[in-house]
């Protein structure tokens, strides 16, 4: 167990924004969020998973909707803690901990300001290890655990309980409800034993952010190479540098779809790599062959400071170097990659791991 | 037609005199001490100007005035107006107030007024909630007793729905006649905290950009000079004077962008690489089209994040004053440098460090005879020409590089070499199709701001259906020209000059944000009617 203060979030949301893998949603405003939680209530105590009896009641809170309105239509505050004593009430059983269902982008910071303001402990885990679109393509719907009960809460003070007959219509029903409340709400979902949480979480990634986000800094402030040291903190390749000379985007069902095509510097200067995206980074060609795609992580990081940059802030002429990293396992098994494999998001190849 | 263009910089006030931008000649030039007061320099700078050039005051067009002394004055945190930074989003928003990430010492330099209102507008333009008056009323009355005299207002969503902010703006203005109102949707685009954070910055320089305007029309006028006063904004368009006593904050990234501007301008080249040397780093910029290219990341400007556009400047550590050694692993230029004491320090001004300057003069780039200002090459004779020979490879190696990432295709680029150092920039860069050293690059900047036309953005979310997504194109595009002619440009000389839709992300309905940019010649005068 170790404490947890405003002053370390700033390190914590960089590495989130890198296993956002360009979508999750800027980590700013969640930022924000968890240090004036901090300020105010105290310091979150980080439980490893072996910490946690295999009886603790542990309900994640979770940030759902477009992250581009979540930067106008700030939260108020209170729905994260809203949505969990619903959920709470609704199950008849005390939380012991909280914990985040996405360690990448927005959703690696909503859990510190639920474990501040209630005073749980916070489980340093998460349920994909990286970012997803939508909240079926969790470890957990692996291991048969039902997302619902759940519930929904907006600002408003409005809550609504589901229980779906799967995850798939959790995300489906949850989505719609998100919408009519303004396109961002608080939910809390995927109620797990400590037990649960060993078997079906993956381990240690809220300190995996936290060394993301201090390698880059640190490495960027004494002027050794940034996109080095994320890569080793990763355990992941460099794939390609170069400068991006096209992006095209397209809605389709809600989600943004786009393409981007680098133009290899330095060692990769002649060739070219194009990386296509929904919200995340899915797929990665070099000259046409496939180096990496999701479920394994296709990071996009600025070559000089190695500062994350999401789909949203892709522009003509920026340099970035781009990173692959191996996904956990359980995503590569036939039941991972039917859940959240290329298929899942139109793609008729194979999946190449990293 | 004559336009004097005026930079007034933290040391230096420029100013030049030129003839109508599209022909181009520059009829002088001048520097004077930037003064306190601001006006003291231009006052000099005019003064010489006149008596070199000889330019009636009757015959100016129009005065343009590029000035970093707004953002200066935030830096330093002096002359700020007690400000009320007040928000439409209750209930939502409630956890981040105005000012939350705001440093201590500003915040308390602009009183540290923060309040929240119910209302605002969700992304589709339906209200949070409904304006409540009497709420706001009470807030004001908080905020005045506070002591605040300048209010900032923001609303949630009002990029696409102005009504709160609108209707807070008459409050005000019943209640408070002639107190400064800083509208949050004339000042930033999407995203509250960074929007919000550029009003009350606006609004905390609100007094001191009623002292400077006051100043700069006085002085003009008191010059003989009747021609209207402009100063230069972000994107490098003009605004009036009184547009520009109403929103200071959009002179902010002003610098850069003239600088940039001028540089083009004074080369003729539109679009080009623009290599900027100074003592200690060289900045390299991208213009397309003559505007300057920007930044993607949002920019912290003293500390308080905002959403600002700023050109995007990548730069290397390598100007006039860098320290060149001979070391085991090659050669090195910088990035340590003499910096300021270049004319004490480096050898052929007697000093004791070898510069790149110093190399520059002993391959015999710098013709030392004629500007007699870059000191004694025969310090610099006994220099090992293998060494001099490296050094200058190495510079070259660098700062190709830097254009070379920075460019946006294969194709070379016109590269436009300014700033002290540019004799470091070699004739032969590699990716550049051309290296241009522009005469009077000193005063890049007045000239930036003397050539500036009128400009309009809309920045915007719309709801686009598929077939429905060119006439809501087209919509932007007028409403960015409608703006530009607005700001003073004249109707007929009004082009789009970039736009850009993003999709909004997780979100179903096709939201979209849509972005046009406008810019025309302006309006001057008589021809108003033409």
């Amino acid at each position: 167990m170790r404490e947890i203060t405003a002053a370390d979030m700033k390190d914590m949301a960089r590495g989130a924004a890198v296993l956002g893998t360009g979508g999750g949603g800027d980590p700013y405003v969640g930022r924000l969020l968890a240090q004036q939680a901090l300020d105010r209530h105290g310091p979150v105590r980080l439980v490893d998973v072996d910490e946690v009896p295999d009886d603790a009641l542990v309900v994640p809170t979770a940030f759902m909707g477009a992250p581009t309105v979540m930067l106008e239509k700030l939260p108020a505050g209170d729905e994260m803690t809203r949505a969990l004593r619903a959920l709470e009430k609704l199950l008849g059983r005390t939380v012991t901990h909280t914990v985040s269902i996405e360690a990448g982008g927005l959703n690696s910071m909503i859990p510190f300001v639920a474990a501040a303001e209630l005073g749980l402990p916070l489980i340093d885990a998460d349920g994909m290890g990286r970012a997803f679109p939508e909240l079926q393509m969790l470890l957990p719907t692996l291991g048969g655990i039902p997302a619902t009960p759940m519930a929904v809460a907006d600002e408003r003070g409005n809550d609504l309980i589901l229980r779906t007959v799967d995850n798939g219509w959790a995300e489906r029903l949850a989505r719609s409800a998100t919408v009519e409340m303004g396109c961002s709400a608080a939910v809390s979902l995927y109620a797990l034993t400590g037990a649960q949480v060993k078997e079906f979480m993956v381990r240690g990634t809220m300190t995996l952010c936290e060394r993301l986000g201090t390698a880059i800094r640190e490495a960027s402030r004494n002027h050794t190479d940034p996109v080095a040291a994320a890569t080793d903190v990763l355990a992941g390749r460099r794939i390609f540098t170069g400068k991006l000379v096209d992006v095209r985007r397209g809605t389709a069902g809600g989600f943004v779809r786009g393409d981007a095509v680098l133009e290899g510097l330095a060692e990769d200067a002649g060739h070219t790599l194009e990386f296509a995206f929904q919200n995340e980074n899915l797929v990665a060609r070099r000259d046409g062959e496939i180096l990496a795609s999701v479920p394994d992580l296709i990071c996009v990081l600025d070559s000089d400071t190695g500062e994350p940059v999401t789909t949203e802030a892709l522009r003509y002429g920026l340099r970035v170097s781009v990173v692959a990293a191996p996904c956990d396992p359980r995503w590569r098994t036939p039941e991972g990659l039917a859940l959240a494999g290329p298929g899942v998001f139109g793609y008729d190849h194979p999946y190449v791991p990293v | 037609m004559l336009k004097l263009g005026i930079d007034v910089g933290g040391t230096n006030t420029d100013a030049v005199l030129i003839r109508d931008s599209t022909e181009g000649a520059v009829l002088g030039v001048t520097k004077a001490p930037t003064t306190a007061d601001v006006t003291g320099g231009i006052v000099a700078a005019l003064r010489d100007l006149r008596e070199t050039t000889g330019f009636e005051p009757g015959d100016i067009a129009a005065v343009m005035i590029g000035t970093t002394h707004f953002i200066n004055a935030l830096v330093e945190g002096g002359s700020l107006a007690q400000t009320a930074a007040i928000r439409f989003g209750l209930p939502a928003t409630r956890a981040l107030p105005p000012l939350v990430d705001w440093p201590q010492r500003l915040r308390t330099a602009i009183g540290g007024h923060s309040f929240l209102c119910h209302g605002g507008h969700e992304y589709d333009g339906t209200e949070i909630g409904p304006f409540d008056e009497f709420e706001f009323r009470t807030v004001l009355d908080k905020a005045v007793q506070a002591g605040a005299t300048s209010f900032a207002v923001s609303s949630v969503f009002s990029p696409v729905n102005a009504e709160f902010e609108n209707r807070a703006a008459e409050i005000i203005a019943e209640q408070l006649p002639g107190a400064p109102v800083s509208l949050s949707h004339e000042i930033g685009r999407m995203g509250l905290l960074g929007r919000e954070n550029a009003t009350i910055v606006n609004a905390a320089l609100r007094d001191l950009a009623d002292h400077v305007t006051t100043g700069l029309t006085r002085t003009v006028a008191e010059a003989g000079i009747g021609a209207p006063v402009f100063l230069s904004q972000n994107d490098g368009t003009l605004m009036d004077i009184d547009y520009a006593r109403r929103y200071p904050v959009a002179t902010f990234a002003s610098g850069p962008t003239n600088s940039m501007r001028g540089a083009a301008f004074l080369s003729r080249t539109p679009s080009c690489a623009v290599v900027d040397v100074g003592g200690t780093t060289t900045d390299v910029g991208i213009l397309r089209n003559g505007f300057p290219r920007e930044a993607s990341t949002d920019v912290s400007v003293a500390g308080v994040q905002t959403n600002f556009r700023m050109p995007d400047v990548l730069s290397i550590g390598i100007g006039g004053g860098s320290h060149v050694a001979q070391g085991a692993d090659g050669i090195t230029v910088g990035p340590e440098s003499v910096g300021y004491r270049l004319t004490e320090r480096a050898l052929v001004f007697g000093g004791g460090q070898l510069t790149a300057t110093d190399i520059a003069v002993a391959a015999g780039r710098a013709d030392i005879g004629s500007a007699g200002v870059i000191g004694n090459s025969t310090r610099v004779a006994h220099l090992d020409p293998s060494l001099v020979e490296g050094a200058l490879a190495r510079i070259g190696a660098r700062m190709a590089e830097t254009v070379d990432r920075m460019r946006i295709s294969a194709e070379p680029v016109p590269v436009v070499a300014v700033g002290g150092g540019s004799i470091l920039v070699p004739d032969d860069l590699p990716g550049a199709s051309e290296v241009i050293r522009p005469e009077h690059f000193a005063v890049a900047n007045a000239i930036g701001a003397a050539i500036a036309q009128a400009g309009g953005e809309v920045d915007r979310v719309f709801s686009v259906s598929p077939q429905q997504r060119e006439a809501v194109l087209d919509e932007a595009r007028q409403e960015a020209v409608d703006r530009a002619v607005a700001a003073g440009a004249r109707p007929g000389t009004v082009e789009i000059v970039d736009i850009e839709e993003v999709p909004l992300a997780y979100l179903p309905g096709n939201a979209t944000r849509v972005r046009a940019k406008a810019v025309g010649e302006l309006s001057l005068g008589g021809d108003r009617d033409a």
